[in-house]
């Protein structure tokens, strides 16, 4: 059973893998696209109100407002998952919570909290990213290829 | 005394002449919440670290059990105790607050009842007068070492169980009053080849119904023997499949009355832990608190504990190993002359 996959199961797994999964309790798919919806809508009208208040209030042009916008979301996400309320409204959220830039900053803050008690370098410093990680990695890979199709095939698009 | 395959019977009648149970918050609000001695309503249990809150829960229910067995604890000859984290670190280091020679075992979740049959078998054999049996888990060191930093807001799914913080031991004697460890069967390792480390259950179901079987067989038995059948940690999903094995391999299970610890200790309509309970406190705090105090009022005469286990490790399902699974049973019964 080393590499076992379902191809190579024996008849007695193959047929007890069918009567486990007859009896697996199937995610709420439509219910859990509902809610993620709500709640990644309801954080991205939020981040928009951000915004918009510091092109109102606080003189940011439309370009640069982004940047103190994401600051105050990662802020509230780095407070709440430090007050151990992020994880809760995520089992409701799902997705709803994860995609945001406030899932990313509670996947490094809550890390960062998890490995303080191996100590400042070996634990936060070592272990933050260990979840982030993956997606700064494949996140750079990816704009770096869609950097050089765009490269090769033109311009195009954008400004 | 090795009876048939896989099982001993103790001829020598090893008691349990005390055992505590000490669990955290979550398992307090639950509906077994009074039958524990101890409810501590902080995951820390004033510790810095969750690995340290696991190794005091050890601590205090070890200490608690030879006490009130009315020992110290330089009466107890041997330790024999484990855990989930890795190297067993929670057992070891209360085993050096203890300084009772020790045994580490490990057979995940099932290690409630691993540790109580060697126990039992050791004094049964006459290697000690007065052994000690435990184990503990805690949700945030399991959740730390084999899912995600506990504040990591990801969905589990429905099939998922939530780790049961606490820690119980049973202090087994040569003689006096309690209830007898009269007979268990050790399990074999069964792989049925399920991947997700997210149903447990599923994984675990073959495993207990093996050891279920092989008991039965070995003993000569059937479940009409028993008051009461409970398994470890399969919950809603690993005990409904269990049922269904049960019935395919022709073990009349109504006979008696069949649950899971993993059901018990949990109220799932109203506590946020999916599929039910799951750890190695699980089956060892529902054994010690909950069902030995049926047994001593009386209310229960015989029962029979399958503690079960998933012997996987983070490494091993990353690298796309299936979920190898024990389960080991022991035979709990109202002593003569209580």
């Amino acid at each position: 059973m080393a590499n076992g996959s379902k191809q190579n199961a024996n008849p007695a797994q193959q047929q007890y893998q069918a009567l486990a999964k007859s009896k697996e309790p199937k995610r709420p798919l439509l219910l859990n696209c509902v809610r993620a919806f709500v709640t990644g809508g309801l954080i991205c009208v939020l981040g928009q109100a951000i915004m918009e208040a510091m092109i109102h209030w606080f003189g940011y042009d439309k370009m640069k407002a982004g940047d103190p916008t994401v600051a105050i979301l990662i802020f509230l996400s780095v407070i709440l998952t430090s007050l151990g309320v992020y994880d809760k409204i995520a089992q409701w959220a799902g997705a709803g919570t994860a995609v945001p830039v406030t899932g990313f900053a509670n996947s490094v803050c809550s890390a960062a909290l998890e490995h303080r008690s191996e100590g400042l370098v070996l634990g936060v410093g070592g272990n933050m990213f260990k979840l982030a990680g993956s997606v700064i990695v494949f996140g750079t890979v990816a704009a770096f290829i869609i950097g050089i199709i765009r490269a090769i095939v033109g311009e195009g698009g954008g400004s | 005394m090795l009876k048939g395959q896989q099982s001993w019977l103790f001829q020598n009648r090893p008691v349990i002449r005390a055992a505590s149970s000490v669990v955290g918050p979550e398992e307090g609000r639950g509906p077994l919440g009074a039958d524990f001695d101890v409810v501590h309503d902080d995951l820390t249990i004033g510790q810095k670290s969750w690995e340290q809150a696991e190794r005091a829960l050890m601590e205090e229910a070890a200490k608690l059990a030879i006490q009130q067995a009315g020992l110290n604890e330089s009466q107890i000859r041997f330790f024999v105790g484990g855990d989930l984290l890795d190297q067993i670190i929670s057992s070891s280091f209360a085993a050096r607050t203890l300084g009772i020679p020790y045994m580490g075992v490990f057979g995940a979740c099932s290690t409630s009842m691993e540790s109580l049959a060697l126990a039992a078998q050791i004094v049964d054999a006459g290697g000690a007068d007065y052994a000690l049996a435990g184990t503990c888990s805690h949700n945030c060191t399991a959740e730390k070492q084999f899912r995600y930093p506990t504040e990591y807001g990801s969905q589990k799914p429905p099939t998922a169980q939530y780790t049961v913080t606490g820690a119980g031991a049973a202090v087994v004697a040569r003689d006096g009053e309690g209830p007898v460890i009269t007979a268990a069967t050790i399990g074999r390792v069964v792989d049925m080849g399920i991947k997700d480390p997210f149903n447990m259950g599923a994984a675990m179901a073959p495993a207990a119904v093996d050891t279920l079987m092989a008991h039965f067989r070995d003993l000569g038995r059937s479940p009409g023997y028993y008051d009461l059948i409970v398994t470890g940690d399969l919950a809603a999903v690993g005990h409904d499949i269990s049922l269904e094995l049960l019935k395919k391999n022709g073990v009349p299970i109504e006979e008696t009355t069949y649950s899971d610890c993993g059901l018990m200790i949990f109220d799932r309509s109203r506590q946020p832990v999916q599929a039910g309970a799951s750890g190695c406190a699980c089956s060892a705090v529902v054994a010690y608190g909950h069902i030995l105090k049926r047994i001593r009022s009386g209310e229960l005469n015989r029962v029979l504990v399958v503690a079960t286990g998933a012997l996987l490790s983070p490494l091993s399902y990353q690298q796309g190993e299936s979920i190898p699974c024990i389960a080991h049973a022991v035979s709990i019964e109202r002593g003569g002359n209580e």
